[in-house]
């Protein structure tokens, strides 16, 4: 605390004088020096009405009126003005701090000028190289530089982009002034006075403001540029804290930010929804008998940022709502959980699905997708999430069916899956990382050797199975598939069921429970009997693995056995 | 946003036929309003009105009213569709209220949209509109600390002139008709129960909007033809413009960039919802009532369903429904989003 900090402030206001003149009182009666500078624009009874209000505070002055367009030099010019003019009015400045009419300091300004004091050398200025960083959110970048800006984007929009469009075709780029480096930044600062009379009093700021007056949003660039040229303990921040999305737009405070704001410990912040009263008298506090120079800390505030921009970029895996309804392959996560399918398992062993839910720590249910009812774990009649059993309601959307049931249940989800099924999951699950497809072809032979249905209808529900199961296996065989997928063929399966199985679990959950004995099988005898009869009849039955098949015996060779 | 550009020209000027032709009904079908009290000159630039027709729901309105005057709408405009039990005579003496009267057909007036259409044209220009039914009570991220308005304001600034808000049926854990509902009580204290996860979506590509269906309804009511349960999904809020014209209750609108409400890459957009109050001890005599003047959409056949389940005892309750919470159990559950607005 060697040398005294006088604080000016220049204040830009445009709208809400009202709200500009209740800051401007906060900064003069925390002690600061103000310079105010109004838009033109503002009608003219308001800022009557603010001088006014105004009036019992020596320490204000106001600067000559500018009209100004958003993202135009007049901007630059208004502070410019208002500054020069602080400077000349109150020399004994020692910073000064640019902040607009709408910024809220949160703590008193003498903690402000305590902390300027540690190191009152120091400018505070965000300023990073616009050539190595994309520091600009939803916007141009180094092209703000090196275009023609002649037309204002809010009003002339068209004309706008047809500009950059045309100077982009024809390769315009302008020359920076000699011995300049552009550099970007947030455009609320605090500068020393001396580094700011630099700025102003440079021999050649004419040749600097002709740049910047064609340039585009030259209040994030022209002293964030210049400021390099005349300082060099530059403190790459900005002591006022205000955050953009990612189309550029400014975050706003409530009064349920009032904790968070109060925690982040930060000297001013930007934007305030003027209807948040509370949160605009709570700010800012009041000042304590001995002030407390500690930096800002927003890490809190940042990170709820963060999340907000997150969920409303990515948004969360596996949701399917009225306002999120990604497109095919663009859902990051088609579902939010890891979860297991085991097919054709409850054909070689009836009881296959207790068996298994006392093996494993997930809810196991029935075959989920199965044709008459959807099999939920304990078959209730409303499963989880108040998902109905009824087939019909599942099959009118079952990619929703799915991504609720796996969303809103805690533990993993284990089902049965085969054939006779709702196969239009397929594609969905085979591209899905999050799901482990544990396969058996050919197991649904099974249960057709018991029905003793005629024989002519058995076979043609043999083809029907056969033709979907193949269909199924040209999807997992694809290049496409993201799941974790297994494939047996039934003898291969058959022959050691224990050693297979086991592996499988463990996959699936780690904390298995070791496999001690399997469930009763059903009844093979007369399976290959069967299938020659099916062949006689001219049908060729592929799955079981009796014949060679080119297709699956690839993916044993994967498996390792 | 993708869609508009890539329409082809005879898409869009049908669209846009259609969308005149449905404002020319409503400018059309305002003879059918007579005016009982007109407050509408107390509205002023950037308040926020509510839209609402109504028909016999008296013992609804004090909560209702005094629902959305805590969340900051200024102005309800209301239209009341030949009541019978003193409801009109009600909202007469509510200061902020505007009264019209119709004993026109509620079928043939769109159910109700062409008299909402022809307010919403006259006096909702340039507003933020809120188009409700008195027995759903819109709930939005952070309801609880920030009023509408902060929304509406935070909407402008993003660009984004609709705001959808599911409709999330409500219903008591046993009898419908257990507890009796009293006037002015927080229907809520009855009805606090809902389904979680069981909704299902399809998009409708003539008009770019979600086909949100599913909940209780469907469940009980429809579960061998789901297609024909319920739509839940709805745009209640709207920066309005003349221009503008809901194309089918409150679901969806013309020109179909206001049914734009959701993300297709992924991400999430602010959404709210519409808690549905209506499986309370009046529904009932309600869908008695609805059944016997066969008004209501598709030949009624909703009313036909709920009558038929209620004769049997449906109860809508399961052990798998939430109890209601607050906003933030419902956007924890994916109903609802804050999307970008922390």
């Amino acid at each position: 605390m060697s040398v005294p900090v006088n604080m000016g402030v220049v204040l830009l206001c445009h709208e809400n004088l009202q709200m500009a003149a209740r800051i401007a009182r906060i900064w003069a009666e925390g002690g600061a020096k103000v310079a105010i500078h109004v838009d033109a624009k503002s009608p003219e009874t308001e800022i009557d009405q603010m001088k006014t209000s105004l009036s019992d505070l020596p320490d204000i002055r106001f600067s000559r009126r500018i009209r100004c367009g958003w993202g135009r030099f007049s901007l630059i010019e208004a502070t410019q003005h208002a500054a020069s003019l602080l400077l000349e009015e109150f020399p004994d400045c020692t910073h000064v701090y640019l902040a607009s009419g709408s910024c809220l300091p949160l703590r008193p300004i003498s903690e402000l000028a305590a902390f300027l004091a540690l190191s009152p050398d120091r400018d505070y200025i965000e300023s990073v190289d616009a050539n190595e960083v994309a520091w600009v959110i939803g916007g141009l970048n180094k092209e703000r530089f090196t275009m023609y800006f002649p037309f204002d984007w809010r009003k002339r929009r068209k004309l706008f982009d047809s500009c950059v469009n045309l100077q982009r075709r024809l390769g315009i780029r302008r020359r920076l002034p000699r011995g300049l480096t552009p550099h970007l930044g947030s455009q609320w600062w605090c500068l020393t006075a001396r580094t700011l009379r630099a700025i102003l009093d440079d021999p050649r700021r004419w040749e600097y403001d002709r740049y910047f007056r064609r340039s585009w949003i030259p209040d994030e660039s022209y002293f964030q540029t210049l400021a390099r040229r005349h300082s060099n303990r530059i403190e790459s921040r900005s002591l006022t804290f205000s955050r953009f999305d990612h189309r550029g737009r400014p975050y706003r405070a409530y009064d349920d930010h009032i904790p968070i704001l109060e925690e982040s410990n930060c000297f001013v912040a930007r934007k305030i929804w003027p209807g948040a009263t509370r949160l605009l008298e709570h700010f800012p506090r009041p000042a304590k008998p001995d002030p407390d120079p500690s930096p800002p800390q927003p890490a809190h505030i940042e990170r709820l940022i963060a999340r907000a921009l997150s969920r409303r970029v990515l948004g969360r895996p596996g949701l399917y709502m009225q306002s999120r309804f990604p497109r095919k392959d663009a859902e990051n996560g088609k579902t939010s959980a890891p979860y297991a399918l085991f097919q054709g398992l409850t054909d070689i062993f009836p009881d296959f699905e207790t068996w298994l839910a006392e093996h494993l720590s997930g809810d196991v249910h029935g075959h989920l997708l199965g044709p008459e009812k959807v099999e939920f774990a304990g078959r209730p009649e409303i499963g989880p999430g108040a998902l109905s059993c009824s087939a019909e309601i599942r099959d009118y959307d079952t990619q929703r069916f799915l991504a609720a049931l796996i969303r809103v249940t805690e533990k993993m989800q284990i089902f049965q899956f085969s054939p006779r099924d709702n196969q239009s999951l397929n594609w969905f699950m085979a591209t899905d990382p999050n799901a482990t497809l544990f396969v058996v072809t050919g197991a649904w032979n099974l249960p057709l050797l018991e029905t003793g249905m005629p024989f002519d209808d058995v076979r043609r529900i043999t083809a029907m199975l056969q033709r979907t199961e193949m269909a199924q296996l040209e999807i997992l065989n694809s290049v496409w598939v993201k799941a974790r997928v297994q494939l047996w063929e039934f003898n291969d399966f058959i022959a050691r069921p224990q050693a297979i199985l086991e592996k499988a679990l463990g996959q699936i959950d780690p904390n298995a429970k070791p496999i001690t004995s399997l469930p009763p099988t059903r009844d093979t005898t007369g399976l290959a009997e069967h299938l020659q009869r099916l062949r006689n009849s001219g049908l060729h039955p592929r799955l079981t693995g009796d014949q060679p098949i080119t297709k699956a015996s690839h993916i044993l060779t994967r498996n390792e056995i | 946003m993708q869609g508009l550009k890539h329409l082809p020209l005879p898409a869009r000027l049908r669209r846009r036929a259609e969308r005149q032709w449905l404002i020319a009904r409503a400018i059309n079908r305002r003879r059918a309003l007579t005016p009982v009290s007109d407050r509408t000159d107390q509205i002023r630039k950037r308040d926020i009105l509510a839209f609402v027709t109504q028909r016999n729901e008296r013992v609804r309105l004090p909560y209702f009213l005094e629902y959305y005057r805590n969340l900051g709408v200024r102005h309800f405009l209301f239209v009341d569709n030949a009541s019978t039990d003193g409801s009109a005579e009600y909202l007469k003496t509510q200061t902020d209220v505007s009264l019209w009267r119709t004993r026109a057909s509620y079928k043939q007036s769109r159910f109700g949209m062409d008299w909402l259409g022809w307010l919403l044209f006259r006096y909702g220009h340039n507003h933020w509109c809120l188009t409700v039914d008195p027995d759903e009570f819109l709930i939005y991220p952070h309801c609880d600390t920030r009023p509408l308005t902060a929304l509406t304001d935070w909407l402008s600034d993003s660009g984004h002139r609709s705001f959808p808000a599911m409709l999330l049926d409500m219903y008591p854990k046993g009898n419908l008709d257990d507890e009796t509902y009293r006037e002015g009580q927080n229907p809520f204290e009855i009805a606090c129960w809902f389904d979680p996860a069981n909704y299902s979506i399809r998009k409708n590509n003539y008009l770019g909007n979600l086909w949100v269906q599913g909940g209780p309804r469907t469940r009980a009511f429809f579960p061998y033809n789901p297609q024909s349960g319920p739509a839940l999904n709805k745009i209640p809020l709207v920066r309005w413009n003349r221009r503008f014209t809901y194309y089918s209750s409150t679901h969806m609108l013309l020109p179909r960039s206001l049914n734009q409400v959701f993300d297709e890459d992924g991400g999430e957009m602010a959404s709210g919802c519409l808690l549905h109050a209506k499986f309370l001890s009046t529904f009932a005599k309600k869908s008695t009532e609805e059944l016997d003047r066969g008004q209501h959409y598709g030949n009624s056949q909703e009313y036909r369903a709920y009558h038929a389940g209620l004769q049997q005892g449906v109860r809508l309750w399961c052990n798998e429904s939430r109890r209601f919470r607050d906003w933030r159990q419902l956007e924890d559950l994916g109903l609802i989003s804050s999307g970008n607005w922390p």
